[in-house]
């Protein structure tokens, strides 16, 4: 592999997301090991003040693409910019974070250059001084190793928390801008302002306690046992997404990458199977609980305690108990 | 609108997992599937949009025999017509090989606008639509959670972090990923069943597609497929409920130190 790691910085009107950092430190990482050095690019329309942040970390260029049909994310836009780009640095490996922007654009650029993205890893390990990425699959039941096959550049994503984007190393990176040719014929989607629906009336996040149930609850009147539960520990309920889209409990109840982020004293899960799109919501808990029939879901991966049994005979049960508490 | 909707067949949420012998993916044998959480989204989007606009839903499934059954459950919730693709080397594809084959059969169909469910619950890719829509020359929107039909065209509504949206325009043909829970699944109903029996399914195999082999080659490898190592140290409580609550209650008490 000869020529670096490239790192794609994620941002919206400048402001970069830090996962992007995420990215830049599993590049640091990574590049320290298989003798790669990281250098990062980021696309848009005035990014002056976000490349000089990004350019704080230790990374050998950052790259600076201006152009007005990037002032807006589009897939076609970032598609055809940064094919433009992979052919001008000819990166070895190209870095992403596996951010919803991500999967909307990188699959569709590996497959502008003949890749496939290996996408959404959750860590990696050198086999033969070659990088190894970790992926889970059926959601989170198993975890696969896999490896690009064929040429350079390989593109490859992390999924969010896979690293510590504050652990990036601090240095001071070249500047280069790079010109890309875009217009109307390549930039076919439209995007208007982004928006927030109606603003939640709970906020889960500075709850205690949480107890939360998920599609093992079955039947929407079954999620009365869970409320009684919560209400004779003094928690507030949640709910993992099927519940919400469902209407058994309202959207602000929702726990995950698309809901709240909590990170109560106790969180107990009832029937939740341990997505990690419901995991990065609640895996800053302090202490967390699972119930759940099925001893291998990936739940019990991050338990501190765990029952395994049926949720319709232990919640009762431990509704009794609790209520000897008062 | 003329609509084709892919369905993957995966094995049942609840399905007990074995690894295979060679370690590089589970056995088949004993397991019973289902369609892709997502892709059902997909289908019940692709027949509201035809109730509401007209046109034809054409459901569209990639792999052995058994995902004939997918295409039937599709055809009795109401699509008109099924395309199966099936061959041989069209097994155990990465997600471009897949891809190469749908772009092939959806172009030789024609479509408005061809849907997939926005990741798979087995390998979790979350690209065939997009990669597809590469192949095609198409532009692309995921995690769609609403499709208007506009003046030569269509107007989505995507998911973003933080409890963001954005809608979308651009031109049809398109192709969209359909997130989980947008709509209300209808289940076929005994009318349905009986009215999918007459419908027609097409199968089409590599050669029938027009794909030569070198389009399908691997561009990515399993080394190997294990149960995820722990980063927890778990405390199972074992019992009856009842001793198992007084466990727990107990350890929150005094272990946690939660009350
Ligand atoms: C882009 C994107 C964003 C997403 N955002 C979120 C999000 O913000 N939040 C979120 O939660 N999900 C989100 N998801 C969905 C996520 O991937 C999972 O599908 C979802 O979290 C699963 O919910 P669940 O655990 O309740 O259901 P399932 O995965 O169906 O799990 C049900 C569990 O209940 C157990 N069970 C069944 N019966 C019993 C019983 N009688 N007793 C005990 N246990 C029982 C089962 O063993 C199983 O583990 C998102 C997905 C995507 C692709």
């Amino acid at each position: 592999m000869a020529n670096g790691i490239l790192v794609f910085i994620e941002h919206v009107d400048g402001k970069i997301n830090k996962a992007s950092y995420e990215a830049v430190r599993a590049a640091q990482l990574i590049g320290a090991q298989i003798g790669q050095e990281a250098s990062a690019v980021i696309l848009g329309q005035g990014i002056g003040d976000a490349a000089a942040e990004i350019a704080a970390k230790k990374l050998k260029t950052v790259y600076t693409v201006e152009n007005e049909w990037l002032k807006s994310y589009t897939a076609d836009g970032y598609t055809q910019a940064f094919k433009q780009i992979i052919e001008q640095v000819q990166p070895a490996l190209v870095l992403f974070c596996h951010t919803y922007e991500v999967r909307d654009f990188a699959p569709k650029l590996a497959a502008s250059l003949k890749r496939i993205l290996l996408g959404d890893n959750i860590g990696y390990k050198i086999e033969d001084g070659q990088p190894v990425f970790t992926r889970q699959v059926f959601q989170g039941k198993l975890a696969a190793d896999v490896v690009p096959v064929g040429d350079t550049p390989h593109l490859v994503s992390f999924q969010i928390g896979s690293f510590r984007g504050d652990e990036c190393e601090a240095g001071q990176a070249a500047a280069q801008a790079l010109s890309v040719n875009l217009d109307a014929d390549v930039v076919r989607q439209q995007p208007e302002e982004r928006f927030k629906e109606a603003k939640a009336a709970v906020d889960l996040t500075q709850a205690p306690l949480i107890v939360s149930v998920g599609r093992g609850i079955k039947e929407q009147k079954n999620i009365e046992i869970v409320k009684k539960l919560a209400e004779s520990l003094g928690a507030e309920i949640a709910a993992s997404r099927p519940i919400c889209d469902n209407e058994w409990l309202p959207m602000d109840r929702q726990v995950g990458s698309s809901g709240q982020t909590v990170a109560p004293k106790m969180y107990l899960a009832v029937g939740i199977s341990g997505a990690i799109q419901h995991i990065v919501g609640m895996k800053g808990a302090r202490t967390i609980v699972a119930i759940n029939k099925d001893k291998e879901a990936p739940i019990f991966e991050i338990a501190d305690y765990g029952i395994v049994g049926d949720l319709f005979e232990i919640v009762p049960a431990l509704t009794a108990e609790a209520e000897k508490l008062k | 609108m003329k609509i084709i909707v892919c369905l993957k067949q995966v094995p049942k949420n609840d399905s007990i997992l074995r690894i295979n012998e060679q370690g590089t993916w589970i056995q088949d044998r004993d397991l019973t599937y289902e369609i892709n959480e997502s892709d059902q989204y997909a289908l019940e989007a692709a027949l509201q949009l035809k109730e509401k606009h007209g046109g034809e839903v054409i459901a569209l499934s990639l792999g052995p025999a058994r995902v004939q059954t997918v295409i039937k459950e599709a055809l009795a919730r109401g699509a008109d017509r099924g395309i199966h693709l099936e061959d041989a080397t069209l097994d155990n594809l990465d997600a471009f090989g897949i891809s190469t084959a749908i772009a092939a059969a959806a172009k030789a169909e024609g479509f408005d606008l061809l849907l997939t469910g926005l990741q798979s619950d087995d390998y979790g890719y979350a690209q065939t639509g997009v990669i597809a829509a590469e192949l095609l020359g198409l532009p692309h929107a995921t995690i769609v959670m609403d499709v208007q039909a506009t003046d030569g065209g269509i107007r989505v509504k995507r998911e973003l972090e933080n409890g963001f949206f954005q809608w979308v325009s651009m031109p049809a043909p398109a192709v969209l990923t359909i997130q989980s829970g947008i709509n209300t699944l209808r289940y076929a109903t005994l009318k349905g069943i009986m009215a999918a029996k007459k419908k027609e399914i097409k199968k089409l195999d590599a050669a029938g597609l027009g794909l030569d082999t070198a389009s399908l080659t691997p561009k990515m490898q399993f080394r190997r497929v294990y149960v995820p190592v722990k980063s927890k140290q778990t405390q199972f409580l074992e019992g009856s409920p009842a001793e198992v609550a007084a466990k727990l209650i107990e350890k929150l008490k005094n272990e946690a130190r939660v009350f």
